[in-house]
């Protein structure tokens, strides 16, 4: 099989512009978490992308590493929002401004 | 084999594309189960069956199965749901689509100036060989991993208990 | 004469001794330590005069050098004393009318509270001007000047609680100091062009360097001049001597007539040499000497206050002297600057002896008939009043006055010696218009009290040296002897006088003799006792007040001033800072609705950010 390389970091970039595009556009926190997620399995398409035009193993192995980050990361953003829900009632990303600059 | 990767690039971006649309949030994650599938495929098809493997039972079986069930605790009603679609209307979506389609155009110039032409032999790198590797050369990589996780663990447990 | 050091000492030593614990000392510690250290310099510059007298050192001239004060590349200046005939007069003056004018005070001022005070700025006046006339160095010389300056202030403003004397002693400090920037640049010019300020040094390498009548030599003689005029209280810059008579009457007797405003006298006679160099500085001068003597003259015809008179009639007569020197008779101005000192102390002295009788009354319209009331008064008063209007031959001031005349009477257009003559006429109009009114006709008011020995004792001193003086220098029609002249001939030059006519001579001797009968023909026609009630016509207000410089001044120089500092109250040049500081914090203000706590914008502004820098890094 014989596929240029450009196509699937073209892939990978395309994946990753969606996520970001989730996250600059919903506020439901939920959503954003998702949406990190998104763009962290595009990183990780790359890498494996990037290994395979190498023929190295060392592409897997990050991917590994991209999941164990990934996994930590949303344990501790699922409690954070169960967290920001119990106090503000609400998972509006909006609602949780309480770090503005009161002029 | 190159039909095959096509296939799935083209339903991973719309699956994609799908999940970040919904409303209700339940519908988006499964939307998205669905787009890691189709790169479990993709990885497959560029060679790298442990990462397929590792993105199936790992990030669509553990990590978003965690997320499924978080969310559904949320426990959302009817009311959330019609907020939801007042909040995804479409004057929202025009600022953020026109950075990122600048984003794109800019670095679509570098991803094409990649060697194109290079159309590497096709072999598939075997979990051995990432074994080999990763217990061997990236060991302390490994060790540091584990703390993350550790440190992930300990965190999430002392934030989550009840006050 | 190696002690001569001790003269400027001793005085110093006597203000710093009363400065630091003199309210502790008491009143007669405080007399004693003051009358005492001026008294003994001037015992030692008696004596160092008897010593010149006899052997005087080689080339008339003795150095005496301290230690050295600055020794820098281009400048060199030492401490150093530099005593000759010139020196050596004003040494004698000033510390034996000093010793005087200290001795009178104790009775004087033995009332006031600030007793120990008064002395202690006295003392260090006295150590001032003995430094600036012993200085070797232009710059000690400065440093003298600014001293007398800075106690003038404190002694005009002696009664400080009264803001009157404040302002007046602000005045005098001012004006002097506007003419002490003038002579500072003319310092700067002469060290810069000729590289020393020695003062022998500095005129020789005038002589040397300069040409006659060269630019260099007329800017630095009129910068050095316009520093005396201001110290000297002439026109245009006396408009501070009058204001000044608020301090105490001894401080008018010393500073103000006999020593301090004689300085600007001085430094010309000192530095003549350069003065020679200067033609058109030293036509200024005499013109500007005639001019002052005439218009003080005509102010002091018309005052009420028996000080203001007096302060008028000093800044005249040192118009003479001006005058002399301007014509280049520094001899005639010196020997004019002695008897002046003496008949000008003796009628302060006077002044102060009458009004401190008559409770510090000094309205001459307030006084009257006290030549009976007080006749030691009376006396001095009159010899002093006979030496300012040159009676011919009894009085002193007839010698010196005609030796001035005699010496203008040459210069061409005898525009100089007829204000002269009309200067000598006004002259005894105005001061023997002050003798009638104050101790002729009706009495006023009674005095009251006695008089003590040490207000008689300096009196009775000046008074008998007031008629004998003069007899240093005589006419030649009165045997022609050349004493003074001859005494000072190794600083200033030529000995002896010219030689004039006869009718000059007399109509010097008239002129006085005509003024004294005009007062007195207007006084027994009830003139002067007049202008006391009726108010003044325009001319008389002008002339009272001192023909309207004051007013002049104050429009054209105070007023815009104090409009500026006024303006500049609120620190415009400030407004810069405060220009930044108020921009940066309106920026801050704009750049704080970034922060609004919103996590998508944050994205956004962050994907906005990468968006940019992509663009830079692959287009740049």
């Amino acid at each position: 099989m014989s596929i240029a390389w450009p196509v699937p970091a073209a892939l990978a970039l395309g994946l990753f512009l969606l996520g970001l595009l989730g996250l600059l556009t919903r506020r439901n926190l939920v959503f954003v978490l998702m949406s990190i997620e998104i763009m962290l399995n595009a990183a990780g398409l790359l890498f494996i992308t990037a290994g395979m035009r190498w023929g190295n193993p060392d592409g897997q192995i990050m991917l590994i590493f991209v999941f164990n980050l990934a996994g930590a990361e949303l344990a501790l953003g699922l409690v954070l929002l169960l967290r920001l829900r119990n106090r503000l009632t609400t998972l509006d990303g909006d609602a949780a401004d309480l770090l503005r600059d009161t002029a | 084999m190159n039909a095959v990767f096509y296939a799935a690039a083209a339903l991973a971006l719309l699956t994609t594309a799908l999940a970040i649309t919904r409303s209700n949030p339940v519908h988006a994650l499964l939307y998205f189960v669905l787009s890691l599938l189709f790169m479990a495929v993709i990885f497959f098809t560029l060679g790298a069956p442990f990462g397929a493997a590792l993105e199936v039972i790992v990030y669509a079986g553990a990590i978003m199965v965690l997320f499924l069930f978080v969310t559904m605790m949320l426990a959302l009603d009817k009311l959330s749901l019609r907020r939801e679609r007042d909040w995804i209307a479409k004057p929202i979506w025009m600022v953020p689509i026109i950075l990122v389609v600048l984003l794109a155009a800019e670095l679509a110039r570098p991803l094409l100036s990649l060697h194109a032409g290079l159309q590497a032999a096709f072999h598939i790198v075997t979990p051995q060989a990432v074994g080999i590797k990763l217990f061997t050369g990236d060991l302390a990589a490994v060790e540091l991993a584990s703390m993350l996780l550790l440190a992930g663990l300990v965190a999430a447990f002392h934030l989550g208990r009840r006050q | 004469m190696t002690l001569l050091w001790l003269i400027p000492i001793l005085p110093l030593l006597g203000a710093t001794v009363l400065g630091i614990i003199g309210p502790a000392l008491g009143q007669r510690a405080s007399a004693v330590i003051g009358t005492a250290s001026v008294g003994l310099a001037a015992l030692i510059a008696i004596t160092i005069g008897v010593e010149w007298l006899h052997h005087p050192p080689p080339g008339e001239v003795f150095n005496q050098t301290l230690w050295t004060w600055v020794s820098l590349p281009g400048l060199s200046v030492k401490i150093s004393l530099y005593l000759d005939p010139l020196a050596l007069l004003m040494t004698l003056v000033i510390t034996v009318i000093g010793t005087l004018i200290h001795l009178f005070s104790t009775e004087y001022m033995q009332d006031d509270p600030g007793y120990s005070r008064f002395f202690a700025y006295l003392n260090l006046f006295v150590a001032a001007m003995l430094l600036l006339v012993l200085a070797g160095d232009l710059v000690i010389l400065f440093v003298g000047w600014e001293g007398v300056g800075v106690c003038s202030y404190l002694l005009v403003g002696f009664w400080f609680s009264d803001p009157e004397n404040g302002a007046a002693a602000q005045k005098s400090f001012i004006v002097t100091r506007i003419a002490d920037i003038a002579m500072l640049a003319g310092l700067l010019l002469i060290s810069t062009q000729l590289g020393t300020l020695n003062i022998q040094a500095m005129l020789a390498a005038a002589s040397a360097q300069w040409p006659h009548g060269g630019m260099l030599p007329e800017l630095a003689a009129a910068l050095l001049l316009i520093g005396g005029l201001g110290k000297s209280a002439q026109l245009p810059l006396q408009t501070w001597l009058p204001d000044a008579m608020a301090g105490p009457t001894p401080v008018s007797a010393l500073i103000h007539a006999a020593t301090m405003v004689t300085a600007g006298v001085y430094l010309v006679a000192r530095t003549h040499v350069l003065f020679l160099l200067a033609p058109e500085v030293m036509r200024a001068i005499a013109i500007g000497g005639a001019l002052t003597l005439l218009v003080a003259a005509l102010a002091g015809l018309m005052q009420s206050d028996i000080k203001r008179v007096l302060a008028y009639s000093t800044m005249s007569q040192i118009g003479y002297m001006f005058l002399a020197l301007g014509v280049g008779a520094w001899s005639a101005a010196m020997f004019h600057f002695l008897t002046h000192a003496v008949f000008k102390a003796l009628l302060f002295l006077s002044a102060g002896a009458i009004s401190m009788r008559l409770h510090h009354e000094q309205n001459i319209f307030a006084m009257g008939g006290l030549r009976g009331r007080l006749p030691a008064a009376f006396w001095a008063f009159l010899i002093g009043a006979a030496s300012l209007a040159a009676l011919p031959v009894v009085s002193a001031g007839f010698f010196s006055k005609e030796m001035i005349l005699g010496d203008v009477w040459t210069y061409p257009g005898r525009v100089l010696w007829a204000a002269g003559i009309t200067g000598a006429l006004l002259t005894a109009i105005y001061i023997f218009r002050a003798v009638f009114t104050v101790f002729f006709g009706p009495v006023a008011t009674e005095p009251s009290g006695a008089y003590g020995l040490r207000i008689l004792l300096p009196l009775a001193l000046l008074g008998l040296a007031a008629l004998t003086i003069g007899w240093l220098e005589t006419p030649a029609f009165l045997g022609g002897r050349n004493v003074f002249s001859g005494f000072l001939s190794p600083s200033t030059g030529a000995a002896g006088r010219h030689v004039i006519p006869l009718a000059i001579t007399l109509a010097g001797c008239i002129a006085p003799l005509a003024g004294i009968a005009i007062a007195f023909a207007l006084h027994r026609a009830g003139f002067w006792r007049a202008q006391a009630n009726r108010p003044l016509s325009e001319l008389g207000r002008l002339l009272r007040s001192g023909c309207g410089f004051d007013a002049v001044y104050d429009a054209l120089l105070v007023k815009p001033y104090l409009w500026l500092v006024a303006g500049l109250r609120h620190d415009p040049v400030d407004l810069v800072s405060i220009g930044l500081a108020g921009a940066a914090m309106a920026a801050h203000r704009r750049l704080r609705a970034t922060q609004t706590g919103r996590l998508r914008r944050y994205i956004a502004w962050i994907a906005a950010g990468s968006v940019a820098t992509i663009a830079m890094l692959l287009f740049a």
